[in-house]
């Protein structure tokens, strides 16, 4: 089958006219194929989205575009888990399970594994695919030769795998806010002041280095996971889905350089190039070649 | 009402006798390999090793539990599932597993070795912690350091198999095995090699009087004269957001929960565990002989005797952590 680009979900704590104008706009001009919808960060920030989903899932599906829902990423508290239940159960639309307990209920239904439930071994893919699933999304950290085993299970189990391929790396969920604690306040009385960073809050070291951005309940990586010119090799391998996760830039036009690269138009180094000149923090792509994620280089795929 | 069951960490055979000596009522262990999440170098147990303890705890009606915690490594699953064959031919309790496709393997393989859920596996919620126990038939569930003890009290009220909760040593403020803070700085991660910013990685650096400690490419702190110099855990560090340096994710502290014990067990609570499988026998003997009187004490119904732990814990400050709405 054609390899595919998703689009994955909203991370950061959008206004909600911004957030429904940008799933408005890729779903007239982005070429991708899945879009995945959702808030999975924050309990607390899910009622700012809730009177434009509606719109935003008609105008994504009137498009043509596949739509998923997620599911949150940490579900502790009885509301939290109230929540997850409600979502799952409305069944309008697949999900993609980002928690165990989203995995749970979809039994017997058609569904997406998201990057948050751990798939780093082939028993593992087994597993969820005999439940049911259709497509996994593979942890950030694996390298390049635990994607190359996965890809070929997966084709065997007759499912995709998902990389990762553009945007921040998510590196860490808490059940505390950190957002909230750097401005000296509680999860409990945020103000939401994550709202106040579109691309997340930067944390640098003491020396001044950029090194971390948090989201909330989320941390993050500085740079973005940039995985273009690595497109070849991971088409090779097999690898069915490529997710571009949104930051705050122009994702149509990063969505329309990767897809000129899936359909072979466009070089891969040369779109890495660009997106190095264009996104707002340098792009990094250690995980895959086996080394710290926060690194870049090894473009040409040499190492692991 | 039953007892708490004290769990306790060993990470070799010296450590293993002082915790059974010292009143545990099951110690838990790992093998001398990536298939567990503490696989610093000169620690952890070899199959002789695991023999010799069990025989030793077992002699004293103490449980031993293996932790095979890591997530397997694509195309290499052979040293997982040795370690899960191993733990169940030299008769381990139980098994601690987190990633679902060892889990399968282990309910398939050997349905006689009770399973528990590593903490790794961050199971945090009714349904999810249901799924494992449906799947693999799973028994007990160590709880990830998320939750609040209301949250586990109604958790409890929900669920059929047993919880285990931490109630003493380093805490981890990120959901954990749902982390790769480490490997983003220095390549090597908890779910993969069992390491967390690995000694391996760490290096201190003089600045003119100050101290940098440094892991990966990154400074995690720097410490003043006559300030005490921390090992550079990634998320105890100190770093600056809106021009503020500071202990962002969390202060080095230690978690100790043992004020909480009757809403611990109100809740429903198990099993306690004391984590440090990196600490040696000193450490271990003197954390599990206060829990273990302090146990004593609350089974009985007594006061819970004032224990000075000061000195057992990192930075020497403590914290109930995420047991109290307030941490969060």
């Amino acid at each position: 089958m054609k390899p595919r680009l998703t689009l994955g979900p909203v991370l950061f704590n959008w206004p909600a006219d911004r957030w429904r104008d940008f799933y408005f706009r890729m779903a007239d001009e982005a070429p991708v194929d899945t879009v995945v919808v959702g808030e999975i960060v924050c309990f607390k920030r899910v009622p700012f989205f809730a009177d434009a989903m509606d719109d935003v899932l008609t105008r994504l599906t009137s498009a043509g575009k596949e739509v998923w829902l997620a599911s949150p990423i940490l579900v502790g508290s009885e509301r939290e888990r109230a929540a997850m239940r409600d979502l799952v159960r409305c069944d309008i639309l697949p999900m993609e399970a980002n928690d165990m307990g989203a995995l749970a209920l979809l039994e017997g239904r058609r569904h997406a594994v998201g990057p948050f439930i751990n798939s780093y071994n082939e028993a593992t893919l087994a597993w969820l695919a005999a439940r049911g699933a259709m497509s996994v999304s593979l942890p950030a950290e694996l390298p390049a030769a635990s994607v190359a085993v996965l890809a070929k299970a997966a084709a065997d189990l007759g499912l995709d795998v998902e990389v990762q391929v553009f945007g921040r790396a998510p590196l860490a969920i808490s059940a505390r806010c950190y957002h909230a604690r750097a401005h000296g306040l509680h999860k409990d009385g945020c103000q939401f002041v994550c709202g106040n960073d579109a691309d997340g809050m930067p944390v640098r070291t003491l020396d001044g280095q950029p090194f971390l951005t948090v989201n909330g309940t989320q941390t993050m990586s500085h740079g973005y996971l940039g995985l273009a010119a690595e497109m070849g090799r991971l088409m090779e391998m097999g690898v069915g889905r490529f997710r571009l996760s949104p930051q705050n830039m122009d994702m149509v036009a990063v969505a329309t350089a990767f897809r000129a690269v899936l359909d072979g138009d466009r070089d891969g180094a040369e779109v890495a190039a660009e997106l190095s000149r264009t996104a707002p923090a340098p792009l990094e792509n250690g995980f895959f070649h086996n080394m710290a994620g926060a690194s870049y280089g090894a473009e040409l795929g040499t190492d692991a | 009402m039953e007892p708490f069951e004290l769990i306790c960490p060993a990470g070799n055979p010296a450590a293993l006798r002082a915790a059974v000596d010292a009143g545990a009522d099951a110690v838990y262990l790992g093998f001398r390999d990536e298939t567990n999440a503490r696989n610093f170098p000169g620690l952890n147990f070899s199959r002789e090793d695991v023999a010799e303890a069990v025989a030793y705890a077992h002699a004293r009606k103490v449980q031993v539990f293996v932790a095979i915690n890591t997530y397997p490594q694509a195309g290499n699953l052979a040293p997982w599932q040795r370690a899960v064959d191993d733990a169940a031919r030299l008769k381990a309790d139980a098994v601690i597993l987190a990633d679902v496709g060892l889990l399968d393997y282990a309910a398939r393989r050997h349905p006689d070795l009770r399973l528990h859920l590593s903490v790794q596996a961050s199971a945090a919620n009714v349904e999810a912690i249901r799924l494992y126990r449906d799947a693999f038939g799973v028994r007990r569930v160590v709880l990830p350091r998320v939750l609040t003890v209301p949250d586990i009290a109604r958790l409890n009220a929900e669920i059929d198999i047993e919880t285990e909760v931490f109630v003493f040593g380093g805490l981890c403020p990120m959901a954990e095995g749902r982390c790769s803070l480490s490997s983003y700085a220095t390549g090597l991660s908890p779910n993969k090699q069992g390491v967390c910013s690995p000694a391996s990685h760490v290096r201190y650096e003089p600045r003119g009087g100050d101290l940098a400690s440094r892991l990966g490419g990154f400074t995690i702190n720097i410490f003043g004269e006559g300030e005490q110099a921390g090992y550079p855990t990634l998320c105890k560090g100190r770093f600056v957001s809106h021009d503020t340096p500071a202990y962002l994710f969390e202060e080095p502290t230690s978690l100790n929960a043992m004020e909480l014990l009757p809403e611990l067990k109100a809740a429903g609570v198990r099993a306690l565990k004391i984590e440090g499988r990196q600490r040696g026998k000193a450490y271990i003997a003197t954390v599990v002989a206060a829990y273990r009187r302090a146990l004593d004490a609350f089974a009985k119904g007594q006061a819970v005797p004032k224990l000075d732990l000061d000195a057992m814990v990192e930075g020497g400050t403590q914290t109930t952590g995420a047991y109290k709405r307030a941490w969060r």
